[in-house]
């Protein structure tokens, strides 16, 4: 009956895998994985000096209060003096004065609160479309992107990276399987070395995750004593079993 | 202190005696059987979930608000402002997906053990009928994030009523109570979710349970224990009191089942995005249709079915009618099993194999529903009979008739099955 079971169970999950990542594979722009650290303070506050310079202009993130950000290390002056520009009161929210109707009109949708981004894209996908932004005079902001084509959002970073031209290729490999290829190449420089910038980026996306789920690192460190404390319960759970079922034959 | 309360109690069962006697009948003087084993947790873990549910439920409440304009913010609120929110909320979400884990393990259970046969058939009916409470509870609970999955999937699912001939686009109308799924369609759904099914829910809990210990439970064996009663104190010999027997043995379940639950809810709440769907970070816009919907899993295997079974003159009630067929089929499992006996341990090969195509149809079901039907890619041929290439369409529609045939041929197979003797007495 076990072998019964064991087997029900796995014969599916071996075929789905097998079969699975065969076919499964989807075309488009392989994202990089984004190395954030949620432990790394000093990119936390590199993350949220970007976030609010870049792009707290046109996005907000109106669930994220910013005295929150004390859990990051900066105090209340700090945030106050470098990183508070709409508002007035440390507790308010990171707000935008672009309503949803003027970025309609200037950018053809209007620019999505980035309160939860990091959730709903993932890190990863916001590290490569950070990264991947290229000129392209076919757009009306002059700007394309490789991960998100035909973005609506212009490169807000491009005075840090620089402006980069992308050719995309039909290209044979080895084995003569037809791959697409992307060739980058920089046109201007920008304020910063390829790689300050990827750490740019990287700091940022870090805020980003941060931001999207501010309790996450208090939830895993609550997390580990929970389980702990279960784990001695259950010692002690089943020791009264085994006391009680003792005369159970 | 303790003759006090002695004192108290007495007072109270001066007044009111059918307290002690139900607390005899259901806990200490409720025999069951002494050889449950690992299956038998899931009952107990169902009513600890509900409870749970319940309890964070309730808190939320206080926070949440059921408002097109305002949910999606107030979910947030909860997850950032309100002192322990995030984790009442992270409770409730995984709660949602563990009852259903929980369901299913104990349906199974049902299933292996034959405890819906006679005399149990009235157990098993109420049991679906939580169990389909518990869907429609799943599925309004689901829009009040208002995420672009909470609306678009709530969307899809009250489409499906409008394809009933007929009367269908009336009543996915009343349903919503607008055109389109909209402040209306979250204010009644709260409603519903918060109050109306709950209450239902309880409802048909309690006489689950009445009928259970009227009957007396089944166990791994599908022995019944009341044939052999000790003729001094008139009990079941292989039967043990619930209470303290299975009371201590159910703490170690909810301690382990706190543990699983736990290491999701404190370290993978999404759990990959099966348990919060990513989309679901977005905000509903009733404008931007998002273009792959996929239920949360334990709808899965009911929407592969429904999207195996092809369009009938353009409509899509014959997906619709499998579908509910597919869950309707549960209510009449008493009637369709014929075996001369209940537990698995003493049927034939035929039942087991039936079984297990059952259960591997249902996870692949389950599975290919969380996917594009372009999962697993095209036929490389062109055919006349082929309405569609995708593979995964035609896998769908093959464990559909395999999931269909388990239970329409289970009269057959179940009568003609080798089985073996059942023991007098139930096995350790």
């Amino acid at each position: 009956m076990k072998r019964l079971l064991f087997a029900m169970v796995l014969v599916p999950v071996f075929l789905i895998a097998a079969v699975a990542p065969a076919l499964g594979s989807e075309a488009g722009y392989r994202l990089d994985r984004s190395q954030h650290d949620p432990n790394d303070l000093v990119s936390l506050q590199s993350g949220a000096r970007l976030f609010v310079n870049y792009c707290l202009n046109c996005h907000g993130a109106q669930f994220m209060r910013y005295n929150r950000l004390t859990e990051i290390g900066l105090s209340e002056s700090q945030i106050r003096d470098n990183l508070m520009f709409p508002v007035e009161k440390v507790g308010e929210t990171m707000k935008v004065a672009l309503g949803a109707k003027d970025g309609k009109d200037w950018f053809g949708v209007p620019p999505p609160d980035l309160s939860v981004i990091a959730r709903s894209r993932g890190a990863d996908w916001l590290y490569t479309y950070l990264r991947t932004f290229y000129r392209d005079p076919k757009t009306s902001t002059g700007w394309n992107n490789a991960v998100f084509p035909n973005a609506a959002m212009p490169h807000a970073l491009w005075t840090l990276e620089g402006e980069r031209a992308l050719e995309v290729v039909q290209a044979k490999d080895l084995a003569g399987h037809v791959a697409t290829e992307y060739r980058w190449s920089q046109l201007t420089s920008g304020a910063l070395e390829r790689v300050q910038y990827d750490a740019a980026v990287r700091d940022l996306v870090n805020f980003l995750v941060y931001v999207g789920e501010p309790a996450a690192q208090s939830r895993k460190r609550i997390g580990v004593i929970v389980l702990f404390v279960l784990g001695v319960l259950f010692v002690f759970a089943y020791a009264l079993k085994k006391a009680y079922w003792k005369d159970v034959h | 202190m303790a003759s006090r309360l002695m004192a108290l109690w007495d007072w109270v069962d001066a007044r009111m005696p059918s307290l002690a006697e139900e607390y005899r009948k259901h806990l200490a003087e409720y025999y069951a059987p002494k050889n449950f084993n690992f299956w038998y947790y899931f009952g107990s873990l169902a009513m600890l979930v509900l409870a749970i549910q319940i309890v964070t439920g309730i808190f939320l409440t206080m926070h949440y608000k059921p408002d097109a304009n305002l949910a999606f913010g107030s979910v947030e609120y909860i997850m950032r402002d309100v002192a322990g929110g995030w984790i009442i909320r992270y409770i409730h979400s995984t709660g949602a997906s563990a009852f259903f884990i929980v369901v299913y393990l104990h349906m199974f259970r049902g299933l292996i053990y034959g405890s819906y046969q006679k005399p149990r058939e009235l157990i098993w009916i109420f049991g679906v009928l939580i169990y389909l409470c518990l869907m429609g509870e799943a599925f309004m609970g689901y829009l009040l994030p208002w995420g672009q999955m909470s609306y678009w999937g709530a969307q899809v699912i009250v489409n499906l009523f409008g394809t009933i001939p007929f009367i269908g686009p009336d009543l996915a109308l009343w349903i919503r109570g607008d055109y389109v799924v909209s402040d209306a369609t979250l204010n009644r759904f709260f409603a519903m979710h918060v109050i109306a099914i709950p209450l239902a829910l309880l409802g048909l809990v309690v006489v689950h349970l009445l009928a259970l210990h009227d009957v007396g439970s089944n166990n791994p064996d599908g022995i019944e224990i009341k044939k052999h009663k000790d003729p001094r104190t008139g009990h079941p010999v292989d039967g043990i009191p619930f209470h303290p027997y299975y009371t201590v043995k159910d703490i170690v379940g909810v301690v382990a089942f706190l543990a699983i639950f736990c290491s999701v809810l404190f370290f993978a709440p999404e759990l990959g995005g099966y348990f919060l769907e990513y989309n679901n970070f977005i905000p509903a816009d009733p404008l931007k249709t998002p273009p792959h919907i996929a239920p949360v899993w334990y709808f899965t295997p009911f929407y592969t079915i429904l999207r195996a079974v092809p369009p009938l003159f353009n409509s899509q009630f014959p997906g619709v009618l499998a579908m509910g067929l597919a869950t309707m089929i549960l209510f009449f499992l008493p009637w369709l099993d014929r075996g001369a006996v209940k537990s698995v341990r003493y049927r034939g090969t035929l039942y087991k194999a039936w079984l297990a195509a059952f259960v591997v149809v249902f996870l692949i079901l389950g599975y290919l529903g969380t996917e594009p039907t372009t999962v697993w890619g095209q036929f490389g041929f062109d055919a006349f009979f082929l309405d569609t290439k995708d593979i995964a369409t035609w896998a769908g529609r093959l464990c559909t008739v395999v999931y269909f045939l388990f239970f329409f041929l289970m009269p057959w197979y179940t009568a003609r099955d080798a089985t073996r003797p059942v023991p007098d007495r139930v096995t350790s």
